[in-house]
């Protein structure tokens, strides 16, 4: 019961978002302010995951391919597919679950215990479209963090292929022209673009309807990491088999 | 003014507020005192929309609040000023942001009549060159200000304070207490706090609502609560051998 109720209480907060609007200059402002530190903060710690991880992907790849028969331009292949089809949508999603859906969770919790939300609710404003539309809008350009990842994935594929001597760099770019479809592409952002919903609104229900004192923000960033990370792979479950099968 | 009529409110079995019926006077300072799980908050809460009682009315001026829909209340808050037990400043804004966020929200002001603005009320309030700072690095005592301040900005017509001389030196609580009072006056205002202080009930009751247990167990005014044998309040406000003391004073006067 309590799940039933605490989803229908998260649709709730949805309708409310989007209910009764703050004044435009401020939405606008907030927004701004919501992709510096929700997108443009999130850019040093993805490019570095996304280069070191496309090394990886490459390494490993190219260590199990023993086999002479095999092209070597596939661990060029493998490396993107693995980037652009999983890593980047949903393993950074899961990574800006902890850094970005804490930070949402820990600020509007702590507005939430200090009574700021009272407080902007006694002003006569809508809290939660004061709160939670700029995030919304924020992640609209979440797409954008996933496309520098994708690039940067590659790219940390691409160089530690040739600079490690695992793969020549004319067979890793033919690894990545090889059975390019542009569908895939728009398959990874189809789920970035519902994960950067999430990621926005998840952490956000965590924080609005905290209950308790600073003890409790800290349960409640710990909660909202956890199911913001199972809804994202549950949603990464539906969609893939929605689009892909 | 502020009229209650019959108003209920219960959390499951628990009955909180059983039926308060009281008025609270425009231009002076209102009180609501009692002891802790008396109601007072929950009566608070009720009066701001905040909670929703189950029976009764709450008119302000002409308006039924209750009747009103979520949004209408909404919008009807914009005509009130709350001053927070921990005073509640956004934390992401400097001083001068809090104090001219009603009036960026709500207001026709361009940007130099906002600053003008909370200038003004910083002044009011005896605070000057604090508008760049951070609300934590000001004392107690200045965030109350500050927060005194942010709820006059917009000229409202009714004044809530939930607790706010709490955690402060006695002599910045009076000051707080007796700047709440001055601006209820200039302003003629409603005001309604909600207070455990005695010194407050004394300094500044104009109209004293006194609960236990969910009900108005007493209402009067500050010079009245010297005199009154209501065992109640008496055996509430005299707990303590200084207050004793003081009525006794007051009384050989």
């Amino acid at each position: 019961m309590k799940y039933l109720h605490n989803i229908g209480q998260y649709f709730i907060m949805l309708k409310e978002a989007f209910g009764r609007m703050t004044k435009r200059s401020v939405l606008y402002e907030r927004s701004l302010k919501e992709i510096d530190e929700l997108i443009i903060d999130s850019l040093g710690i993805v490019c570095f995951l996304s280069f070191f991880i496309g090394g990886v992907l490459t390494i490993q790849t190219s260590l199990n391919l023993s086999n002479p028969l095999i092209p070597r331009s596939l661990i060029g292949y493998a490396t993107k597919q693995g980037i652009i089809l999983e890593f980047s949508p949903t393993l950074v999603s899961i990574i800006m679950a902890g850094k970005a859906g804490s930070y949402i969770t820990s600020s509007i919790g702590t507005m939430r215990v200090t009574e700021q939300i009272d407080a902007l609710e006694i002003m006569g404003i809508n809290s939660i479209n004061y709160l939670v539309f700029p995030k919304i809008v924020a992640m609209l350009f979440y797409p954008f963090l996933i496309a520098i990842s994708m690039f940067m994935g590659i790219l940390g594929g691409y160089v530690t292929g040739s600079l490690g001597g695992y793969i020549s760099t004319d067979d890793f770019i033919i690894g990545l022209q090889t059975d390019f479809e542009a569908f895939q592409i728009f398959y990874a952002f189809i789920k970035t673009f519902f994960f950067g919903l999430v990621l926005a609104t998840m952490p956000a229900y965590f924080g609005y309807y905290l209950k308790g004192g600073s003890l409790e923000v800290g349960k409640a960033s710990t909660a909202s990491f956890v199911w913001t990370s199972i809804v994202l792979i549950l949603i990464n479950y539906v969609l893939t088999q929605l689009l892909l099968s | 003014m502020i009229k209650v009529k019959n108003l209920h409110k219960s959390f499951g079995d628990h009955h909180v507020l059983k039926g308060i019926s009281a008025e609270f006077s425009k231009g002076k300072t209102n009180l609501i005192i009692g002891q802790s799980g008396s109601g007072k908050t929950v009566f608070l809460k009720c009066l701001l929309g905040l909670l929703k009682p189950e029976e009764g009315s709450i008119t302000y001026d002409k308006e039924d609040f209750l009747k009103m829909t979520e949004e209408e209340q909404q919008i009807f808050r914009q005509q009130l000023g709350m001053v927070f037990q921990g005073s509640a400043l956004f934390d992401t804004m400097n001083v001068g942001d809090n104090v001219m966020f009603p009036l960026r929200m709500f207001s026709s002001m361009n940007p130099e009549e906002r600053y003008d603005r909370m200038i003004e009320v910083l002044k009011r309030v005896g605070l000057e060159n604090v508008e760049d700072k951070a609300p934590s690095e000001l004392s107690g005592g200045m965030q109350k200000r500050v927060a005194i301040a942010r709820a006059i900005a917009n000229n409202p017509k009714y004044l809530f304070c939930d607790e706010p001389n709490s955690g402060l030196d006695p002599e910045t609580a009076t000051m707080i207490d007796n700047l709440i009072q001055e601006i209820t006056h200039e302003y003629d205002i409603t005001t309604v706090i909600n207070t455990h202080d005695m010194n407050s009930v004394l300094e500044i009751g104009e109209n004293i609502i006194f609960l236990k247990f969910g009900e108005i167990k007493w209402q009067g005014t500050n010079k009245e609560v010297f005199r009154t044998d209501n065992k109640a309040i008496s055996e509430y406000i005299y707990s303590s051998d200084l207050f004793k003391e003081v009525r006794k004073a007051h009384l050989n006067k």
